[in-house]
């Protein structure tokens, strides 16, 4: 049912930039077109290409915010969500906690 | 083609499109037995939330949705929404029971990586399973602290009052479903009270330690599922939380569309909880601080699709226009307009989100 849903009337997660407007809801309580507005202009891509797979996975790769498809090298988890937080201007509770047990506080916060 | 009475009068051929009952069952209605029951389905929502029917270009719009002769539907570009939900971790290794679980053993981590990665979510959410007690807390924590290493989506964790455990059997309060039908109201009254102190102690507990892990968002699930006093547990310990641990989303889902009056009298800032419906249970929710809200509409499986969706996105539609905070309508088996069988099938479950992207004007599923 998620996959019918998500064919129907999803984002697509981290397919396109899904993750990125949930992320903006969670921390900002944006309404979705909000959100959408401001996710797109973070990434310099319009409010349509946000969900479009041929745009985001490009501009995924190059900003390092991790891709669905596996990438050798590439970031995904954590390095990723490091990337996200500084990108949207937020705080990630598990980055903030990552950064402090590796010491990396004050480095890029 | 032209088909004549017997008196001589043309009867004009009605197209038949193919659509559903409420518990799933594939009919065929005419496009005239379909509007009808849209106006209906709106008028009932209407009737019982005192809130505007849905207008004729809107029941135009959802009867195409419903006619569509295409088997799945979907949404135009860019009017998608992100999607949340409160089993991802539990959806590959469980049963049918356990929100339509499929079976293969695999663990709670590696299904929410699939959650991400191969279902292309926008979040994905952990859950208690496998924890019995808060002395085998820590397995969980860092279960969770393992996952968001690896997890790039939102990481939520659901949990609830889930009042109905602290009463008996399985509880140590009297259980109230014993004491009404006794006459025994007052006393009915105080023992949920008390549970409630209890359950907000340990909804604020837990959740405290999750904040400590950096779980993203707390998905308070099947809220007032208990009644009135289940969701006043909710509410307080949001308006707690939120003090507390400010740096923690709370995403709250509903039970049903209408709160019951298992306690009757019991209030959250001054308002009385019981009989409270999807704008106004947003409304509360908002005061106590919740970030994204979950309404959710009953489905009736005596009733058509047609008349249950309509019935949806009056409410949704209704609940979206005066809120100030995301909304995902909860979009699982036998709420908000999916069918009440244990596969739904997948023209409905289409439908129903395009419906409620469209003409809901939901932030999310």
């Amino acid at each position: 049912m998620p996959i019918a849903h998500g064919i129907a009337a999803g984002m697509g997660g981290i397919r396109t930039a899904g993750d990125l407007v949930m992320r903006m809801q969670l921390s900002r309580r944006m309404r979705l077109p909000e959100a959408k507005r401001y996710v797109a202009e973070k990434l310099k891509v319009s409010s349509l290409e946000l969900s479009d797979e041929y745009v985001m996975r490009n501009v995924r790769a190059e900003l390092g915010i991790g891709t669905v498809t596996s990438l050798v090298g590439g970031s995904n988890g954590m390095a990723a969500k490091c990337r996200i937080a500084e990108l949207l201007g937020i705080e990630i509770s598990s980055v903030n906690r990552f950064k402090e047990k590796a010491g990396l506080i004050g480095l890029n916060r | 083609m032209q088909l004549m009475s017997a008196k001589g009068m043309v009867i004009k051929m009605q197209k038949e499109i193919f659509t559903r009952m409420g518990d799933g069952q594939l009919i065929k209605m005419s496009s005239a037995q379909i509007k009808e029951d849209i106006a209906s389905g709106t008028f009932d929502a209407a009737d019982r939330g005192k809130i505007p029917e849905l207008t004729s270009d809107d029941q135009e719009q959802l009867y195409e949705i419903i006619a569509d002769e295409n088997r799945v539907v979907s949404v135009r570009h860019g009017e998608e929404v992100v999607l949340t939900d409160d089993v991802s971790y539990i959806r590959l290794n469980q049963d049918e029971g356990a929100s339509g679980g499929i079976g293969i053993p695999i663990s709670p981590m590696l299904s929410m990586l699939v959650h991400e990665r191969a279902f292309a979510q926008d979040s994905a959410v952990m859950g208690a399973t496998g924890f019995t007690g808060k002395a085998e807390f820590n397995w969980k924590l860092q279960e969770i602290e393992t996952t968001n290493l690896l997890l790039t989506v939102p990481m939520l964790y659901v949990s609830g009052p889930n009042l109905i455990t602290f009463y008996k059997p399985e509880g140590r309060f009297d259980n109230p479903t014993d004491l009404l039908p006794q006459g025994k109201i007052k006393e009915a009254r105080q023992v949920q009270e008390e549970a409630a102190e209890a359950s907000i102690e340990d909804l604020v507990w837990l959740s405290r330690h999750l904040a400590e892990v950096g779980i993203d968002c707390l998905n308070l699930d099947t809220i007032a599922a208990h009644g009135d006093t289940d969701f006043f547990v909710a509410l307080t310990a949001v308006q707690k939380l939120k003090k507390l641990v400010p740096e923690m989303a709370i995403e709250m889902g509903m039970a049903s569309e209408f709160v019951m009056g298992m306690h009757g009298q019991i209030t959250f800032n001054g308002k009385r909880l019981a009989g409270m419906y999807p704008h106004e249970q947003l409304k509360i929710a908002e005061e106590a601080g919740v970030d994204i809200f979950g309404p959710v509409i009953n489905v009736n499986r005596s009733r058509s699709f047609p008349w249950n969706l309509s019935r949806v996105v009056t409410f949704i539609k209704y609940t979206s226009e005066v809120s100030n905070i995301p909304i995902h309508p909860n979009v699982g088996v036998a709420v908000c307009g999916v069918p009440m069988c244990s596969v739904p099938p997948i023209d409905c479950v289409s439908r129903v989100a395009k419906a409620l992207a469209q003409i809901g004007k939901a932030d999310g599923l």
